[in-house]
């Protein structure tokens, strides 16, 4: 008996109660289910990046270069006297706090690093002890004092508390909504970003998308032909569903418009059926107004996972899309539904690969609209341009053909925040189906949640930490399935479509989840269409049964 | 029966209690956020607990309905369950119900010897816990599969709807590693 453990001893071996230490004493671990894969060396070798190994961020050793301490602090120097941004989002935060419990990934997890002033702190207090005269002079009556004035050494411990918490924000911005002074908390993500990768620091999910969009085009590294192969299958499908053969353009010189989307649109689920509906769109628009929209498998991809890299990565990327522009001789651009492409292409497109001076400023050929906002970049965002079509009435709807979907909308972080899309697709969206609800208004529009997995954050491995920054956001969505019967989760961000099937089967698995054009395409009447009786994803339409199969 | 008329005399300030002590299972900034925090999408996860304890705790005072059960704690768990808890830090809010209890109903319980009946009440506890328990793999066994399936169900799905991959022919013989006998 006496080999039994007492009760308390036992007990306090699964201690609940947390420490109540502070942050700056809270020691980093890094926890499976939360830190994703570290890059291949391969993915670093393809883009030139430094420091390509094998590693990984279980082990004590990161195999970091010798002088990483030194490489930081440079880079951070110089990125203070680049980024003015940065420069006073360092200086000015006074730690009031509205930003703290706005951060999907603080409410999901529940970790006080995950607010999003600790989150910046991690690289302030670094600012503090290395660049500033304060923290130089309060650093001479030892560690306390310093810490006193949240400064602190950069140390190997430090480095590894930056990589976790860094790659646990998806940069959406939804902080910098609440924030007095405007901090945007995921250009810090992104500075931070950018000096770990200066020592080789960076997760697969990242680095992989970024090695093969460069070398192939697109984020999974499919090739030309088996981009056109799904392309081609499409064509099928909507044969199947509509008795229409559409024939999409590919590098059609000459055409009027350039057609860009993420790759994930091509290839993967439910993101397919929104590439349809596109397909869809175009062919109906030739039809009736002759108007030629071309797919390029060499801009085969509007994602842009360089921005969550580096600037400069960012920029790499970015330029084939007015290469490719500029190659075919298009007026302009015409982007799809995709999240963190409309950022890159709203805020920093021009500056980066602009001035585009060899495309026309975007007008709609039907409708004579001038897309003002985008006279700069010349890309106009679809929601946008179909928004105008169906003002003038330009498009053939039978909205009944979404009565058995009960729809909401997911305002995609990207376009919502960084851009400002707000009313477009709503509009849209109550066109072309009966049955539109809401989401509480805390949640959408300009405080929309993240859908958890943004920013690169889309990877298996890490699948607790998605599903703690998905839970905001399908909270709200539950509250309109239980109050509206809402079964259908729409956005306009690939990533979305890629991270909320997975999150919605834990959360809330009888909601589905689709883009804004596989709606626009169930209800578009193609000319000399045969009697639909089945959706884009083949399931039967309620009422519309084919008679003759029965 | 008295022990059972003491706990619903002091529901109000028992589920108080227990909420209390559930949320201080999270680091300090975090529990006073999601004891503060009124609002149910900015706060989902205080929300859902608080929710969830004042259900849970109405049916231990009655029949414990094995479905209605399940249909109360799950949210919790389901919470609990992919945050950075490990398994026994994240159903041990369960058994914080007892201490609830006990610090609420101790001069009665000594003094009417109520402690038959609270041994019988905290058996349910335990029952409640082993559900939990169930509740808390069952989570995690989803997770898993989430993490083998994610990619097949999307991409490898779109490519096979579009004959671009082909399956093993099932008539064909499987491969198997040389066995030396």
């Amino acid at each position: 008996m006496s080999e039994l453990p007492n009760p308390d001893e036992f007990l306090a071996k699964i201690e609940h109660k947390p420490s109540p230490r502070g942050w700056m004493d809270t020691p980093v671990e890094i926890r499976k289910g939360i830190a994703c894969h570290a890059a291949k060396p391969e993915r670093l070798e393809t883009v030139g990046f430094p420091n390509p190994r094998d590693w990984s961020c279980y082990d004590e050793d990161w195999k970091l270069p010798e002088n990483w301490q030194e490489i930081l602090h440079k880079g951070f120097k110089e990125r203070l006297d680049r980024f003015r941004s940065i420069k006073v989002f360092m200086d000015i935060c006074v730690r009031c706090g509205a930003c703290a419990d706005k951060c999907h990934f603080f409410i999901g997890s529940g970790d006080p690093k995950n607010m999003p002033v600790v989150r910046a702190e991690l690289l302030r207090s670094i600012y503090r002890n290395d660049f500033t005269t304060a923290g130089k002079i309060l650093g001479l009556f030892g560690k306390k004092v310093k810490k006193s004035y949240g400064a602190r050494e950069m140390t190997l411990e430090v480095l590894k508390e930056w990589w976790y918490y860094l790659f646990q924000c998806t940069e959406c911005r939804r902080c910098s909504v609440f924030c007095p002074y405007g901090i945007d908390t995921a250009e810090i993500t992104i500075f931070g970003r950018e000096l770990l990768n200066l020592i080789g620091l960076n997760i697969d999910w990242v680095a992989a998308p970024v090695a093969f969009c460069y070398r192939t085009g697109n984020h999974l590294g499919i090739q030309p032909h088996a981009y056109k192969d799904m392309i081609d299958f499409f064509t099928d499908e909507i044969e199947d569903v509509a008795g229409i053969r559409v024939e999409p353009h590919f590098m059609k010189e000459k055409a009027d418009i350039l057609f860009i989307t993420p790759s994930g649109d091509v290839f993967a689920d439910p993101g397919t059926f929104t590439c349809m509906g596109y397909m869809m769109l175009f062919h109906f628009l030739q039809e009736k107004y002759g108007l030629e929209i071309t797919w390029s498998t060499y801009a085969s991809e509007g994602g842009n996972f360089g921005f969550f890299t580096s600037h400069e990565m960012m920029k790499r990327l970015n330029a084939k899309m007015y290469a490719e522009a500029k190659r075919l001789g298009v007026k302009w651009i015409l982007g799809g539904e995709c999240g963190h492409m409309w950022r890159v292409v709203h805020q920093y497109m021009d500056t980066m690969n602009g001035p585009a001076d060899f495309l026309e400023e975007p007008v709609s050929p039907i409708t004579g609209t001038k897309f003002e906002n985008a006279r700069s970049t010349k890309m106009v965002h679809i929601t946008e341009f179909v928004a105008d079509l169906i003002k003038h009435g330009k498009l053939d709807l039978d909205p009944s053909r979404n009565d058995h979907l009960k729809v909401t909308y997911h305002d995609s972080c990207n376009p919502a925040r960084g851009m400002g899309l707000l009313e477009e697709p709503r509009y849209v969206i109550k066109n072309v189906c009966n049955h539109f609800y809401e989401m509480p208004a805390n949640t959408i529009r300009e405080q929309t949640f993240c859908c958890g997995s943004g920013a690169g954050l889309n990877a298996g491995e890490n699948m607790e930490l998605r599903m703690q920054g998905a839970l905001p956001r399908l909270n709200a969505v539950k509250y309109v399935h239980e109050k509206h019967g809402v079964n259908m989760l729409s956005c306009i961000c690939a990533i979305d479509r890629a991270a909320f099937p997975t999150a919605l089967e834990y959360w809330l698995p009888e909601v589905d989840n689709c883009g804004v054009h596989e709606l626009v395409a169930n209800a578009l009447i193609l000319p000399g269409e045969k009697k639909r009786t089945v959706d884009l994803r083949n399931e039967p339409l309620p009422g519309m049964e084919d008679e003759d199969a029965e | 029966m008295r022990l059972n008329n003491l706990l619903a005399q002091r529901k109000t300030a028992i589920i108080k209690n227990w909420f209390t002590l559930a949320v201080e299972t999270y680091p300090p900034d975090t529990a006073s956020f999601l004891k503060k925090q009124k609002d149910p999408f900015a706060n989902p996860v205080g929300r859902t607990i608080s929710r969830g304890l004042e259900a849970l705790y109405n049916e231990l005072l009655k029949e414990m309905d094995h479905d209605s059960i399940i249909s109360f704690l799950d949210p919790i768990i389901r919470i609990r369950a992919i945050q950075n808890f490990s398994p026994a830090q994240a159903i041990s809010f369960i058994f914080l119900l007892k201490k609830a209890i006990r610090e609420n109903i101790k001069k009665e319980a000594l003094e009417e010897q109520l402690f038959n009946e609270l041994l019988l009440f905290e058996s349910k506890i335990d029952q409640l816990a082993m559900i939990a328990f169930n509740l808390y793999m069952e989570c995690k066994e989803k997770i898993y599969d989430l993490k083998a399936n994610e990619m097949r169900n999307t991409t490898y799905k779109a490519f096979k709807r579009a004959g671009l991959v082909r399956e093993m022919p099932v008539d064909e013989p499987d491969i198997k590693p040389n066995v030396n006998t």
